[in-house]
């Protein structure tokens, strides 16, 4: 036996130890790609999301701002109450009529969302004869395909569902809010209950069971359009939005690709 | 009250208070911000980390003998700050009992999910591991020398490892320099990695921006080099020492460098945003002349970077002609100023990058608390912490008393102890 310590013989060990910590991540990867895989939804037993491929149409000319949408979606999902907790809202534009003789061709631009539109819209504070065009926009988690999201998650308790659908696992979310500061279209917060990030699932529970998403149901005027692009039915509500309009997603420029389409959106809107 | 309406009359109330504070629109989701004071503090603490180590490594790898007084200093601070440097992040999660998630299970798309591995790296690859190296000869003297508990952490400290002859002490000063040549591209990535954090969030034009990274890492050198400079005039003063005069003219000179880097590479990004004026331009113009405007334009801009900019620059033009007992007051007050402007840059960046809305039409407004997870308290007292730490180390590794009248050259220097 040699008692005497060495340099050598030290770093040796102190390698060894640093190996051994740097051998966890990779034994570790294994166990997160199984993880995603059985990542808790709240998806039924026997579901494939690999054979299906959700998506959303708005046709904004059809919002007429009820707020139905808003107010299903905090009961089904048990949305917390307060007004800056939303996983579905409608903004309200107002575009003015610009000055006469001016430079521009379209005035001041006004949005709002009192308590998300859950409670409908007051008459806007703008006179009506100064109103060039006012409308209604229903947001939501936009489905982006290369969510920045689910990329910025340091855990993997947000992820991609094959399905087209990006979910959280709040029971692995550590509650960083990166996630929330990575997303563009300002679609998630912090349950302050949970202390974990929450968003629009497109009513997982729901859509894995056959069903529409809450606030699909409830709009009276089908502005919200939902289906399967791998499942199309005969007319398939999707197939027609897509054919007879002009379709646009929000802020294409950051290449999120989202997959929530708008119909009939200005260029105000953002 | 009847019972079902308490919460209508909350929400009514929460409404009410929301709606003071905001001006345009803002998605309803960002009406509180997440990221609040403890975040400000996390980068600001890496920072000094990674400041102090270059620091130091301008002693070991560019051979600044003037230096040497305060390499010792320089490195225990890192050391104090960067045990101290997750504490913030720890406390702002939401649920810091899975923070061990981040290192088991890490997401290797985040650039948040790198923290574990740079931070074990940068601390046992580098930091441990070199003062280790630098200290050995001065353990096994301490600890022979010393009894009790302080005699014992010594013993511990040298790892068994008690061969302390001329060849095994060239070694050591040879291990010293590889290793700090290893630690200047990992403080670079300590610190350049937090920029990326806030410079990979496309969704926010404030915060992504190429630039980021390599304005975290100069603001973080000038950040830590100021903290030497104050640390070791305080210690001095505290040892009733005598300040070593080439020395802090050295760190003066190298504080001015640092800083006009960094101020080159932050007028840079603004000149881009400026001149590029993309769509977010006029909302960033606004949160600067508005809601910015103090901590921005002037704690950070004129306080925090060009008064010590001026006065720093004085003493390198006009050296001979400013006496000394002048120039060390310029240096320490300058110092003293740019750690309070990085503290006013990590909190532009931060607290700055949540005042405005994403959808570029509104402004929110952040009400710092007194108490709580995210109030002045905590994060007071964890900017406070690491100079607990630092107190500790000094106490233990900086002792008034050199380790032995034959002692190497860097550890019988002063070092201000």
């Amino acid at each position: 036996m040699n008692p005497v310590m060495t340099r050598r013989r030290m770093l040796g060990a102190l390698s060894g130890a640093l190996g051994w910590i740097a051998s966890r991540p990779a034994a570790h990867a294994a166990k997160a790609a199984v993880q995603n895989l059985l990542a808790s939804s709240h998806a039924p037993k026997g579901y494939d999301p690999t054979k299906h491929k959700w998506l959303m149409c708005i046709d904004v000319e059809r919002c007429i701002g009820c707020g139905l949408c808003v107010d299903a979606c905090k009961r089904e999902n048990h949305v917390p109450e307060a007004s800056s907790f939303f996983r579905t809202w409608i903004e309200r534009y107002v575009i003015k009529v610009p000055a006469a003789g001016g430079n521009d061709a379209r005035g001041d631009v006004l949005v709002d969302s009192p308590n998300g539109g859950r409670d409908g819209f007051p008459p806007s504070a703008v006179p009506r004869e100064e109103i060039l065009k006012s409308f209604f926009v229903p947001k939501l988690c936009n489905l982006c395909e290369h969510s920045p999201c689910a990329q910025a998650c340091p855990v993997g308790a947000t992820f991609d569902s094959p399905d087209g659908a990006v979910l959280v696992d709040s029971t692995y979310c550590i509650g960083c809010g990166f996630c929330i500061q990575a997303c563009p279209y300002g679609c998630r917060f912090l349950n302050p209950e949970t202390k974990t990030a929450e968003k629009c699932s497109l009513c997982y529970h729901r859509i894995t069971r056959g069903l529409r998403p809450a606030c699909v149901e409830v709009c009276p005027t089908q502005a919200r359009i939902f289906g399967d692009l791998k499942n199309p039915v005969e007319n398939d509500p999707v197939q027609e939005f897509v054919r007879k309009n002009k379709v646009f997603t929000l802020k294409p420029h950051l290449g999120t690709e989202p997959r929530v389409l708008y119909a009939n959106i200005d260029k105000e809107v953002r | 009250m009847d019972p079902l309406l308490t919460p209508v009359v909350q929400a009514a109330g929460e409404a009410h208070h929301l709606a003071t504070s905001i001006e345009g629109y803002v998605y309803p989701n960002e009406q509180n911000l997440l990221w609040s004071v403890l975040i400000v503090v996390y980068p600001y603490i890496t920072g000094l980390v990674a400041g102090a180590f270059i620091m130091a490594s301008l002693v070991r790898v560019f051979n600044v003998k003037a230096l040497t007084p305060v390499y010792r200093l320089a490195l225990l601070t890192a050391l104090a700050f960067l045990v101290c440097a997750p504490l913030p992040l720890l406390f702002h999660l939401g649920h810091p009992e899975r923070s061990f998630q981040v290192m088991i299970t890490p997401h290797t798309s985040s650039p948040m999910a790198m923290f574990g591995f740079v931070y074990a790296w940068y601390m046992m690859a580098v930091l441990l591991l070199e003062l280790w190296c630098e200290y050995r000869r001065d353990l096994v003297v301490w600890s022979e020398r010393e009894r009790g508990l302080k005699g014992l952490l010594y013993r511990v400290i040298t790892l068994g490892v008690r061969d302390i002859s001329p060849a095994a002490l060239h070694l050591d000063e040879r291990m010293s320099r590889i290793i700090t040549v290893i630690g200047i591209p990992s403080a670079f990535l300590l610190h350049g990695y937090v920029g990326f954090i806030f410079g990979s969030i496309k969704a926010n034009p404030w915060w992504g921006n190429v630039l980021m990274p390599v304005i975290f890492i100069f603001s973080a050198m000038a950040s830590g080099m100021a903290l030497c400079v104050v640390l070791y005039k305080e210690l001095c003063w505290f040892r009733r020492r005598a300040v070593d005069d080439a020395c802090l003219d050295e760190m003066g000179k190298f504080l001015f460098y640092a800083l006009l880097v960094d101020f080159t590479v932050e007028g840079l990004d603004w000149l881009h945003r400026l001149y590029a004026a993309e769509e977010s331009i006029s909302v960033l113009k606004q949160l600067a002349q508005g809601r910015l405007f103090n901590t921005l334009l002037v704690i950070q801009l004129c306080l925090g970077t060009l008064l010590p900019l001026l006065a720093l620059g004085a003493t390198q033009l006009m050296h001979g002609r400013i006496p000394v007992w002048f120039r060390q007051r310029i240096y320490y007050n300058s110092a003293f100023l740019i750690l309070i402007g990085v503290l006013a840059m990590r909190w532009n960046v931060v607290i700055g990058g949540q005042l405005f809305s994403k959808s570029l039409r509104g402004f929110a407004t952040f009400k710092m608390g007194l108490e709580g997870q995210e109030g002045w308290l905590l994060s007071a007292g964890l900017i406070l912490l690491p100079f607990l730490v630092l107190g500790v180390l000094v106490w233990l590794f900086l002792p008034e008393r050199p380790a032995g009248p034959d002692a190497k050259k860097t550890a019988a220097a002063p070092t201000a102890g």
